[in-house]
């Protein structure tokens, strides 16, 4: 067993809006100068240690706790898992 | 057996003790208020779930508290036709347990809103909206960070289609504008209930609403929302 590094990334689907991406980005970034960034999304990361056999077994756990526990609500958030590789 | 409501209370709960003693002293209906580790039983008529900020709101708003033991007793009582009310937070947690569809999204404004709003009864066919008649305007209270409601296209038709939406954010007269949704929730939508029209979930707050003497507006509009309640439990 390995212990991997993995990280998840919640944010809102694009038909739920997401006002904080949006009044960073017009209201902080672009008003600061910083014309030439767009798309700015706003979410929430956990990053978390998993003992798994290999990269994949520690995504597919993951991916089940956060189905299981309902660590995003599919009707209104995409979530996104990583695996960053081995613990150092 | 006389009638007996519970006010499950979690760490962060707020205006449970409120809606104890507008279950208790003025609609003189029995009422407990349990702290959640103690709700180990279904003998209760109704089960409400206040407002609040169960476990700080981490994660997300009712996350926590929709897998707490204590909702699986919540799902069975709803599926035994028992009602359930749940206020704000209790909305939040009713979402996220899945007894009620949807999701409720950080306001658009993106801070915490605490005012007194407007909003139209959308349906006279529920536990707690059979005493109000459809169209009635509801002047109530609103303290939220998180309940800008949100369903996709085909699920809020089929809440339109089956009358799901009780309660919409509205203009003292009724009329439906973009200025009187507070948070920006989809349809201004501001209560639902379930397909079996026991369960519903309100972001106001009605036990804030239910003496004049605690409103600016002189409000106990609130009021009519227990009175229903009260009429289902007592079978009249």
């Amino acid at each position: 067993m390995t212990e991997y590094t993995v990280e998840i990334v919640i944010e809102n689907k694009p038909a739920a809006r997401d006002p904080e991406g949006q009044t960073v980005q017009k209201d902080l970034i672009n008003r600061g100068g910083y014309n030439t960034i767009s798309g700015v999304r706003s979410g929430k990361y956990f990053r978390m240690k998993v003992q798994a056999s290999s990269p994949d077994e520690a995504k597919e756990l993951v991916f089940k706790m956060t189905n299981d526990l309902r660590i995003f609500n599919p009707v209104a958030h995409v979530c996104t898992i990583n695996v960053k590789g081995a613990s150092k | 057996m006389p009638i007996k409501v519970a006010v499950i209370q979690f760490p962060g709960s707020n205006c449970d003790l409120d809606t104890v003693y507008v279950l208790n002293k003025i609609m003189k209906i029995e009422t407990d208020l349990i702290w959640h580790a103690q709700f180990k039983n279904s003998d209760y008529d109704a089960a409400i779930l206040p407002g609040g900020f169960s476990y700080g709101d981490h994660l997300r708003a009712g996350i926590i508290a929709a897998y707490s033991p204590a909702m699986d007793i919540v799902k069975q009582m709803a599926k035994e036709g028992k009602p359930i009310l749940g206020i704000c937070n209790g909305f939040q947690i009713l979402v996220e347990s899945s007894l009620l569809p949807g999701a409720l999204l950080q306001n658009d404004c993106l801070t915490f809103i605490c005012k007194w709003v407007h909003i139209r009864t959308e349906t006279s066919n529920s536990v707690y909206t059979k005493r109000i008649k459809k169209g009635t305007v509801i002047r109530i209270p609103i303290a939220h960070g998180e309940g800008r409601y949100f369903n996709d296209e085909k699920a809020l038709k089929e809440l339109n289609n089956n009358d799901q939406i009780v309660f919409r954010y509205s203009d003292e007269k009724g009329k439906i504008t973009a200025e009187s949704n507070p948070n920006g929730a989809f349809e201004s939508i501001a209560g639902i209930c379930n397909l079996d029209r026991n369960v519903l979930g309100m972001m106001p707050h009605p036990e804030r609403a239910s003496e004049p003497i605690l409103s600016p507006y002189k409000s106990s509009d609130g009021l009519g929302i227990f009175q229903s309640l009260k009429q289902f439990l007592e079978g009249s």
